[in-house]
């Protein structure tokens, strides 16, 4: 059996920022165990501009972003295998893995990291009825098709969700030839960046049909149409708002979910809201020295908050390699009420020596809301906002003193909304 | 070429058949209309093995059935099938069903079922701890059981290729005419010429008869609409449940499948004899499978489903309702195996059999060969395997330890052997049915395109020219700018 200090499960920006985090806070034996065949994640394939304009404050490419990061890493003896693919995470921080130049690598841990990412909601769990024909695919898979393999998946597209990808997958289908006839969202707001309603449909000159959603596939081979309907305010079609719509793929763009398959078997407390793991401040899960950050965690719009919580992912691993904390620590749950979907961490040591950035996401669009954080009555933060909206993440600060301040353990995240 | 046998139709029968006929020393040769087998009924069903009280004692389907149930593990392990004997229970709600369950049980007598039991609500809820609270009782049958339908399908295949017998995809035949004691069969891939013919065409068994001017029945497509979940939801199922049979039919039975996932469903819609390609899913139809499922397991959640689907039977318009399995009236020389819908999966091998026995009564010259392979070489599965048997796989060939399908856990090399296999896969849903890659939560979003490139490089093809599954249903157009 091998031994590391760090095990980082996932070589994405998440993974890499934070076994640089931990590398830069004194740890020694580092790994990052990645099932693709380079380190960089999902951003390889994101060949667009918009990354690192809050974290390097300039607007590069996926690519761009990814390799800032992929050589701070060959700068330091941090460990790499590539097309490693990790099985099992064993009772006493064993990770069983596999590759092909290994064979099968059981490797022991002080700490690991979670950083797998996640994937996209794939047409299955959506329940569209109608054919298999082929041509209906997730807006992640096309953009692979597109921007690694290059080949076209299709020439006249419908998409259906309004999730960062999809829109940005559609203008990278238009710039490509392809006609893009239409982005439906089911909801009667985007759940994607402002930016990229803007840039990617509004300048490119896609319509973008709110409350609407497709309803039936057409096509025995390759697909041929769509049948697409407005949704009522329960998200139900309305009969008589049926159209065909001519096309020969589909692209999907419904949703990610946090891959968690080695979490959950680990016996890991899941949070049902997010999917990822319930964590403290430094992102420790609910098994001593196992931590989790990016999309893993939560799905997040904007690579740079994946780089921020990793560091503090990093840095909370090397804290618990260096001291091997015993015993049981006390924490205060937070919990998001009336508008805030749900907060990460859901944990805060009560003895927490840093202020905290608490992330939340809202669950509708609201305007001139207030952001109230709360314990017991009192109030710690009341900030008013012009706009929040579920496709925008969003942070607010609470200080170590306050915590420390605390008579009832427990912190909630609210809004109170004007109507 | 000219060959002794031609069996229509690469199904569960037509596989098992042409397997049956590759003992004997002749020259065989299945036509298969798609660009792989198990593409029609055989790929989208139950995947029961019902233990044999449905069909009415006398009938063709009751004796065929029991026999089926009985060799089916054989079969499985010869061939390395997953094949689980998980029995059956039928389920009732009230006191009218518990007589149902007698009735039931008194035919499952008269057919040879064995070993059945009425059992009580307690012993019930002991085997099935999420059943609804209303259940009552059950009719338990442990000869019951699941199996991969289609990869019974490809394992017969292989073995019958391995045994000498020639599988030509792609070649759906549009006509046939005899002359001179042969049957000359015209195929999108050219004509074949044969002396006897087996038509096992499933949904379309009718139109073929109808080539040598058998008229004698008709194949009424019944839609079958299915929901498959998550294997998170392993633990709501133990056995294959069935609802108490009613006028309505046996309604809608949930299962575990042989690859831990929970199966529901199907409705039973009977479509015009001209939808023989329909193979749509419903709002209707899978709001039918969700409500009814309800019944049997309240808590049992559709949230969790990674697809939908549906299945064509062949249900024969004769008055019986049997399967029609003999030589037509119309050319002895040419075999009806038709109207094999449920238990036609479990009767599967038993079919084979009685068919064999026909072909030897209308063609007694041929002789078993001398040597016959009865299995095939197992599939590797890395998933199933040791960390030490893993270990010394990836020693010998590393393309064991890449991992392409992260869902399901299925490596490069077994991708490579699926398509490498006598009769091996050709296009991505080829590869899934064959190794389960692509089958997982995500539907194939990680790996599809791993899987195309794959098998671009294998059979040496531009990576826009591999399909989902043969003919139009392409995948990629032309490259990028």
């Amino acid at each position: 059996m091998q031994k590391y200090d760090l095990v980082v499960i996932g070589g994405g920006p998440a993974g890499m920022a934070a076994a640089l985090q931990a590398k830069e806070d004194g740890v020694k034996k580092i790994l990052i165990l990645e099932r693709a065949a380079t380190l960089g994640g999902i951003l390889e394939q994101c060949i667009h501009a918009g990354f690192g304009l809050h974290y390097f404050g300039e607007e590069l490419t996926g690519p761009e972003y990814a390799h800032r990061f992929i050589e701070q890493v060959e700068q330091t003896d941090i460990e790499v295998k590539v097309d490693t693919m990790v099985l099992e995470i064993r009772t006493g921080n064993i990770v069983i893995a596999t590759n092909a130049v290994d064979g099968m690598l059981e490797i022991h841990a002080t700490a690991i990291i979670l950083a797998m990412g996640c994937r996209e909601r794939p047409r299955g769990a959506l329940d569209i009825p109608g054919s298999r024909a082929s041509g209906i695919m997730t807006a992640g898979t096309a953009q692979k098709y597109v921007n690694i393999d290059g080949y076209m998946p299709g020439k006249k597209i419908v998409i259906l969700g309004s999730g960062d990808i999809g829109l940005i997958m559609a203008r990278r289908m238009t710039l490509e030839g392809a006609k893009v006839e239409m982005v439906c969202e089911l909801m009667p707001f985007s759940g994607g960046l402002q930016r990229n309603i803007v840039q990617c449909l509004e300048d490119m000159g896609i319509p973008l049909k709110l409350s609407c959603t497709v309803i039936q596939t057409h096509g025995i081979e390759r697909l041929e149409g769509v049948t697409i309907a407005n949704v009522d305010e329960n998200r139900r079609p309305i009969p008589g708002t049926e159209q065909y719509v001519e096309c020969d793929t589909l692209l999907l763009s419904v949703g990610l979910i946090p891959e968690n398959e080695l979490t959950r078997m680990a016996g890991i407390i899941i949070d049902p809201v997010t999917n990822g793991a319930v964590v403290d401040e430094n992102r420790q899960t609910s098994r001593p020295g196992i931590f989790a950050c990016g999309n893993v965690l939560q799905v997040h719009d904007l690579v740079d908050y994946v780089t921020q919580e990793s560091q503090i992912a990093g840095a909370g691993a090397a804290a618990y390699i260096k001291n091997k904390p015993k015993g049981r620590n006390r924490y205060v749950s937070v919990k998001g009420q009336s508008g805030v979907r749900y907060v990460v961490p859901q944990n805060i040591n009560e003895n927490t020596d840093k202020d905290v950035k608490l992330y939340f996401r809202v669950a509708d669009v609201y305007r001139n809301a207030r952001i109230l954080v709360e314990s017991d009555g009192k109030v710690l933060y009341n900030k008013k906002k012009p706009k929040l909206a579920p496709g925008e993440m969003e942070y607010v600060v609470v200080k170590a003193d306050d915590i420390h301040a605390l008579q009832k353990k427990e912190l909630v995240v609210r809004l109170e909304v004007q109507k | 070429m000219q060959y002794d046998v031609a069996v229509i139709g690469a199904g569960v029968c037509g596989a098992m058949i042409t397997r049956e006929m590759s003992k004997l020393d002749l020259k065989v040769v299945l036509l298969e209309k798609y660009n792989d087998v198990a593409m029609g009924t055989s790929k989208a069903n139950s995947a029961i093995v019902h233990a044999g009280f449905d069909a009415t004692p006398g009938s063709l389907k009751a004796q065929l059935n029991v026999q089926g149930a009985s060799l089916m593990a054989y079969y499985c392990n010869k061939l390395h099938v997953p094949y689980k004997n998980i029995g059956s229970l039928v389920v009732a709600y009230n006191w009218d069903d518990m007589k149902t369950l007698d009735e039931l049980f008194e035919r499952g007598f008269a057919n040879g079922v064995p070993n059945m039991e009425i059992i009580s609500q307690e012993r019930l809820r002991a085997m099935e701890p999420y059943i609804s609270e209303e259940a009552v009782g059950a009719l338990w049958a442990p000869t019951a059981g699941i199996v991969s339908p289609y990869e019974l399908t490809i394992a017969c295949t292989e073995n019958a290729v391995l045994n000498g017998a020639r599988v030509k995809r792609n070649s759906g035949v549009f006509d046939i005419e005899f002359k001179d004691d042969l049957f000359f069969l015209s195929t999108a891939s050219g004509v074949v010429k044969a002396k006897y013919v087996i038509n096992c065409a499933g949904v379309f068994a009718d139109q073929i008869a109808k080539m040598i001017g058998d008229t004698s029945f008709r194949i009424i497509p019944r839609k079958g609409e299915y929901y498959l979940l998550d294997k998170t939801e392993k633990k709501m199922v133990n056995h294959v449940l069935f609802h108490c049979p009613s006028k309505m039919g046996k309604g809608i039975l949930v299962t575990p499948t042989v690859h831990g996932n929970v199966l529901m469903g199907p409705t039973a819609i009977d479509l015009d004899f001209d939808s023989k390609l329909d193979l749509d899913t419903t709002i209707e139809g899978l709001n039918i499978v969700k409500e009814d499922v309800k019944t049997v397991i309240p808590t049992l959640s559709t949230r969790n489903c990674i697809t939908s689907f549906a299945g064509l039977r062949a249900h024969i318009d004769t008055q019986e309702a049997d399967f029609l399995i003999a030589p037509s009236k119309a050319n002895g020389h040419f075999i009806n195996v038709a109207g094999i819908e449920s238990p036609g999966l479990t009767a599967a091998p038993a079919i084979a059999r009685y068919v064999a026995n026909i072909f030897k009564e209308i063609a007694p010259q041929y002789q078993r060969k001398e040597v016959f392979r009865t299995d095939r070489p197992a599939p590797v599965r890395v998933n199933e395997m040791s960390d030490e048997e893993r270990k010394a796989l990836v020693a010998k060939d590393k393309r064991y330890g890449r991992i392409i399908c992260r869902c399901e856990g299925i490596t490069e090399g077994e991708i490579v052997d699926a398509i490498k296999a006598p009769c091996g896969a050709r296009d991505v849903d080829g590869v899934k049915r064959r190794t389960r890659a692509g089958m997982g939560r995500c539907q194939g979003g990680f790996c599809g395109s791993k899987v195309v490139e794959i098998l671009a490089r294998e059979l040496g093809e531009e990576m826009n020219k591999i399909t989902k599954f043969g003919n139009g249903s392409k995948i990629l157009y032309n490259r990028t700018k």
